[in-house]
């Protein structure tokens, strides 16, 4: 072991030898990217199937702290950009990964954070072909910056997206809501927060491609990240020009997260995901797809919220315990108290 | 013989103005003839007995009508023989409507009398009656109301034709042969016999009763009944907010105590929710922690009725799912009040607004809600503004409300609601186009909240129009001026604005405000401590957060603690320490809820907006002046409640009734305030005080702010709401008297 060191310094961003071993030892020995050009080379049959696509996504990724019960960045890095492909109707194939690393981070914990990085990858089906690093100075970055891109292929005659979902489809999603969001709140806060809670965070690329098996007619499916299942549900009412309505009632919420959005006055349908995605389907096929989405743990507590339907275009509604009918918005920056 | 051509300006049309210009021509001896226009009435008249009719346009006006200027000049063109109503002249003629107007006497006799209306509930005529509440479209004739399902009978068709009839051009009017029918519904049937003798038997057997009225539906039961009064609150998921009330007279005479004013408010065409002192016989339930009592006298022939059969008083509260606004259609109701009514008394004439009910105070004169009687009706803009460009001012959010500008005037529309509900979100798309319609305005901007989390804000920086931002608690300041017809060239005011939150230029919660300035601009003189909402907008919901941080802030945690034990103090501490959604605030409503919080009143939640800032208003209502309010110490530009909470503390050590600490408390509050403005005034910055935001619907605040400034001149709202009802008015000058250009007078 070249590499001696037990946090990154600017050395190990200068282009010599200490930058070699910090990447033959931390990275491409874990993530064992074909070559050693700097650029993966690509095969697949699944490319050549007339009418596939290839479906191309990028995300960069920033938390607070760097691991949080449930999971850790690198984590989110995979999992973030396997799901941006999955609800698009793609199988992920490939991901790049780069990473900013401020000076002075610890290199133990890059290794903690790149073994689940292949390990989730592992899982997911996905091989990370090629990457990047860069150290800057203290305080220039916070601990560590990881931007991955993803690479998938749609399968001929797979069409799914918002503006295909009719009047009358009925919105899944994949499990509670929320509890990435309250995770971090509690593991960066040091909130007196005596809660079991974890990040939801999970890759649902098997679990999209088990649902559009079942069930064909899917229109569209997106992941609930920032902004929650609000912010999801107002792009796509917009996109498909329909209204939708969820019940209060049905949504599924862990006690605790309940809790912490009472104490915080938080709003659940605004908090973080990074596991949980929402779907439109035929109220025909729901039956099957719910089924489908339950047979995988990251799909066991699967249900119906809503439905979309005419009425006025981009309009989410929750319908409330007592009967009323509230329109959630889209998240306009800080939310700010509006009581007068 | 010298002809006179008359022009009357004001509300003039829809009122009955030309059957009694007609009138009176016939008892002055004149001929010539009388219209409508785009500018009101228009009368051409010659004959001995000119003066006089001239005098009675004035003096004998229609009740609905206002009279605002009768401008007279020679006429020298020809007369016919007699005296004639002309057919309406140019275009925008008849395009006014009149707010919807109580039963008048007259129709309140035929319908005990024995006439063909005898027992009709849908009884009117050109003095009284449905108005905006069944307009579809404009002009404003019976085709474009909801009562054109109905067509008249020849003999109402004959009393309309009939210059002579008071049902000479009344665009509602109907019989039992031709009009709306009323009928009971119990679980879906129409039940046989006397609807109203039927829905009288059932409430005095302590029902709950679902009736459509003229804006909407209300839920009603025997106000006296205290297990139906229950029932009705149990249904509704209405745990305490104060229910309106609605009796004849007599009836309510026993249950509040009227003063000549109240009378005269009750009596007005309008028929607004009247607050009145209770008499505490009604059981508590009705309102709790109260000391008074909303009521109304019946205003439709339908609710004279109801209230003759029951005898009693009732309890008439709007008919709605919690949080959404009140149901106006017989199937949504059949649909979402079932739950809570035993039977429908239901009838078959649409609603074509939801219009609430109007709340108001007699003494001192003010309005907590403007709606129904209320509107459609203008106010004029104060001196300078004749030349400012169409406004649209499209309000606040959890009371939305719009307004317009054009000719000098202003047009407030009427109450919506939250409008975070989808229904009240959509009445308020339809308010923008009914009000733009009603005014034949175009808007050249548009007015709105600064507060980007507004749904009203969002909807005006959406139309594609120059939008003029303004910060909300200058538009309280601006429409308390505009109301009492402050000029725009009048100088600089310091406006005490008191209310909940609103969004301030330095980007904190506004609420507790001593500003400087005028309709263009202002600048923050003096203002509340600030202290942190925890939970944001849930701090509004559960008065103990703010309880909590105001004690820790005047280092008494120990107090807090003893006081909330029940609750999450250590993560609430966390969160206003780090910031968690945890915003910075100087509102006087929170002020309002520690206090409260600390007296045992509502600590850990309201259970509607405002309930323990009014059930702290109520214990005041026996208690004498004493003279020695808590101390809000001003620090420089800061009125620092630190010393507030040990004395109060030490008020409760010492057995002090809550009573008087409350009283205390508004008087101190009031006291630091006027202080603070008074000294504005006689260093000679500021030339009046003006008193807005919702907080001065508290009558004790309000008279302990008054009595701070004695000798100052005051503006305090009248006509307007002082809560965020009134923000568009303030929105709308603002942005006017920006566009009209000129410096800044500070
Ligand atoms: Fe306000
Ligand atoms: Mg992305
Ligand atoms: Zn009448
Ligand atoms: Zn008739």
């Amino acid at each position: 072991m070249a590499l001696r060191d037990t946090h990154v310094t600017m050395a190990h961003g200068g282009g010599g030898r200490a930058m070699r071993d910090l990447i033959d030892e931390v990275f491409t020995s874990v993530f064992q990217p074909p070559g050693s050009e700097d650029q993966a080379r690509l095969t697949g049959t699944a490319l050549q199937e007339p009418g596939a696509r290839l479906a191309f996504t990028t995300d960069s990724f920033v938390v607070t702290p760097l691991e949080f019960p449930g999971g850790d960045i690198g984590k989110l890095a995979v999992c973030g950009t396997v799901n941006d492909l999955a609800v698009g109707g793609a199988r992920p194939l490939w991901l790049s990964a780069a990473f900013i690393i401020e000076e002075g981070c610890e290199i133990a914990l890059l290794r903690r954070i790149v073994a689940t990085m292949a390990a989730e990858a592992d899982k997911a089906g996905v091989r990370i072909v090629t990457g990047d690093t860069k150290v800057v100075e203290r305080g220039k970055a916070d601990g560590l910056f990881i931007t991955t891109a993803g690479v998938g292929v749609i399968p001929p005659g797979r069409d799914i997206g918002a503006a295909r979902i009719r009047p009358g489809d009925v919105v899944i999603v994949n499990g509670v809501l929320g509890d990435h969001g309250a995770a971090i709140l509690a593991a960066r806060g040091d909130l007196a927060l005596s809660t079991d809670l974890a990040s939801d965070c999970a890759g649902l690329g098997h679990l999209m491609q088990a649902a559009l098996a079942a069930a064909p007619g899917i229109s569209a499916a997106r992941d609930c990240t920032r902004g929650g299942l609000a912010s999801a549900l107002n792009e796509m009412a917009a996109e498909a020009g329909l209204a939708v309505e969820i019940q209060e009632t049905a949504l599924p919420l862990r006690p605790e997260v309940v809790g912490v959005c009472e104490i915080l006055g938080l709003d659940p349908l605004y908090l973080a995901n990074e596991g949980r995605l929402v779907l439109f389907c035929p109220e025909a096929e729901a039956t099957a797809a719910l089924a489908a989405l339950r047979s995988l743990p990251e799909g066991r507590d699967s249900t119906v919220i809503g439905r979309a339907s005419q009425g006025q275009a981009g309009r989410v509604t929750l319908r409330t315990a007592f009967g009323g009918a509230r329109i959630v918005d889209m998240l306009v920056g800080e939310q700010l108290p509006r009581i007068c | 013989m010298n002809a006179v051509v008359i022009r009357v300006r004001g509300q003039v049309q829809g009122v009955g103005f030309r059957p009694f210009v007609w009138q009176l021509a016939q008892e002055f001896g004149l001929t010539g003839r009388v219209w409508n226009d785009a500018e009101g009435v228009g009368i051409e008249a010659a004959g001995p007995g000119l003066d006089g009719f001239v005098a009675a346009l004035t003096a004998r006006a229609p009740k609905l009508a206002r009279v605002d200027a009768v401008e007279v000049a020679t006429f020298g063109g020809a007369l016919p023989p007699g005296f004639e109503i002309a057919e309406s002249r140019g275009r925008g003629a008849e395009t006014r409507v009149t707010p919807d107007a109580a039963t008048c006497a007259a129709c309140a006799t035929e319908i005990r009398g024995t006439g063909r209306r005898q027992g009709y509930a849908f009884t009117n005529c050109t003095h009284c009656g449905p108005r905006f509440t069944i307009l579809n479209g404009l002009p404003y004739d019976r085709a474009q109301t909801t009562m054109a399902a109905f067509p008249m009978c020849p003999d109402c068709a004959a009393e309309y034709r009939d210059p002579a009839d008071r049902r000479f051009h009344a665009q509602p009017v109907a019989c039992p042969a031709c009009g709306p029918r009323l009928w009971l519904e119990v679980a879906g049937q129409d039940m046989p016999g006397d609807a109203v003798a039927l829905a009288a038997d059932l409430l005095r057997a302590g029902a709950v009763l679902a009736i459509k009225g003229l804006g909407g539906f209300h839920l009603a039961c025997d106000a006296a009944n205290p297990v139906a009064v229950a029932t009705l609150r149990h249904r509704k998921y209405r745990p305490s907010k104060p229910l309106a009330l609605m009796a004849q007279e007599a009836a309510l005479q026993g249950v509040v105590v009227l003063s000549g004013a109240d009378l005269a408010l009750l009596r007005d065409p309008a028929a607004p929710i009247v607050l009145a002192p209770s008499r505490q016989i009604l059981p508590e339930v009705v309102a709790p922690g109260m000391a008074e009592l909303g009521v109304m006298l019946p205003y439709t022939p339908l609710h004279h009725l109801l209230c003759d059969a029951f005898g009693g008083v009732l309890v008439m509260t709007s008919g709605n799912l919690s949080g959404e606004p009140q149901v106006t259609g017989n199937a949504e109701a059949r649909e979402k009040l079932s739950g809570f009514a035993d039977a429908f008394l239901l009838h078959d004439r649409e609603i074509a607004r939801r219009l609430d009910d109007s709340v108001e105070r007699s003494t001192p004169p003010m309005v907590l809600r403007r709606a129904r009687g209320r509107v459609p009706g203008t106010l004029a803009l104060p001196p300078g503004f004749g030349t400012a460009p169409q406004v649209l001012a499209l309000g606040g959010q959890m009371k939305g409300a719009i307004c317009l500008t054009k000719n000098g005037q202003a047009l407030p529309g009427h109450h919506l609601g939250d409008l975070d509900d989808a229904l009240c979100a959509d009445e308020f798309g339809k308010a923008v186009a009914d009000y733009r319609a009603l005014f034949d305005h175009r808007p050249e901007l548009v007015a709105v909240d600064a507060h980007p989390g507004y749904r009203a804000t969002q909807a005006g920086k959406a139309m594609g129009l120059p939008v003029t931002e303004v910060w909300h608690h200058h538009a309280h300041m601006a429409a308390c001026l505009a109301e009492n017809g402050w000029p725009l060239e009048g100088g600089n005011v310091a406006a005490i604005v008191l209310d909940g939150t609103g969004l301030g230029p330095d980007g904190t919660l506004w609420g507790g405000e001593v500003l400087l300035g005028d309709y263009r601009g202002f600048e923050r003189r003096f203002w509340l401590k600030p202290a942190p909402l925890i939970g944001g907008d849930k701090a509004a919901r559960e008065p103990w957060r703010n309880a909590l941080v105001r004690l820790d802030q005047a280092g008494l945690p120990d107090w807090a603690d003893a006081l909330f034990p029940g609750r999450p103090r250590d993560l609430a501490r966390q969160a206003a320490a780090k910031g968690i959604n945890a915003p910075m605030s100087s509102s006087a409503g929170r002020l309002f809820d520690a206090v409260a919080a600390c007296l045992d009143i509502c600590a850990e939640g309201q259970s509607y907006e405002g309930e323990a800032a009014m059930r702290l208003e109520a214990l005041t209502r026996h208690v004498p002046d004493q003279g020695c309010g808590y101390d809000l110490t001003l620090h420089g530009t800061e009125f620092d409640p630190a010393l507030l909470w040990p004395a109060m503390r030490n008020d409760l050590r010492h057995g002090l009734p809550t009573e008087v600490i409350a009283e205390r408390f508004h008087a101190g509050l009031g006291q630091a305030f006027a202080g603070a403005a008074r000294q504005l005034v006689e260093s000679g910055a500021a030339q009046a005080v003006v008193l807005s935001g919702g907080c001065f619907q508290n009558t004790r605040l309000l008279s302990a702010v008054e009595a701070g400034l004695r000798g100052l001149p005051v503006l305090s709202h009248r006509l307007t709401p002082a809560n965020d009802g009134g923000l568009a008015l303030g929105q709308a000058v603002v942005a006017a008297a920006r566009s009209l250009g000129g410096a800044e007078s500070r």
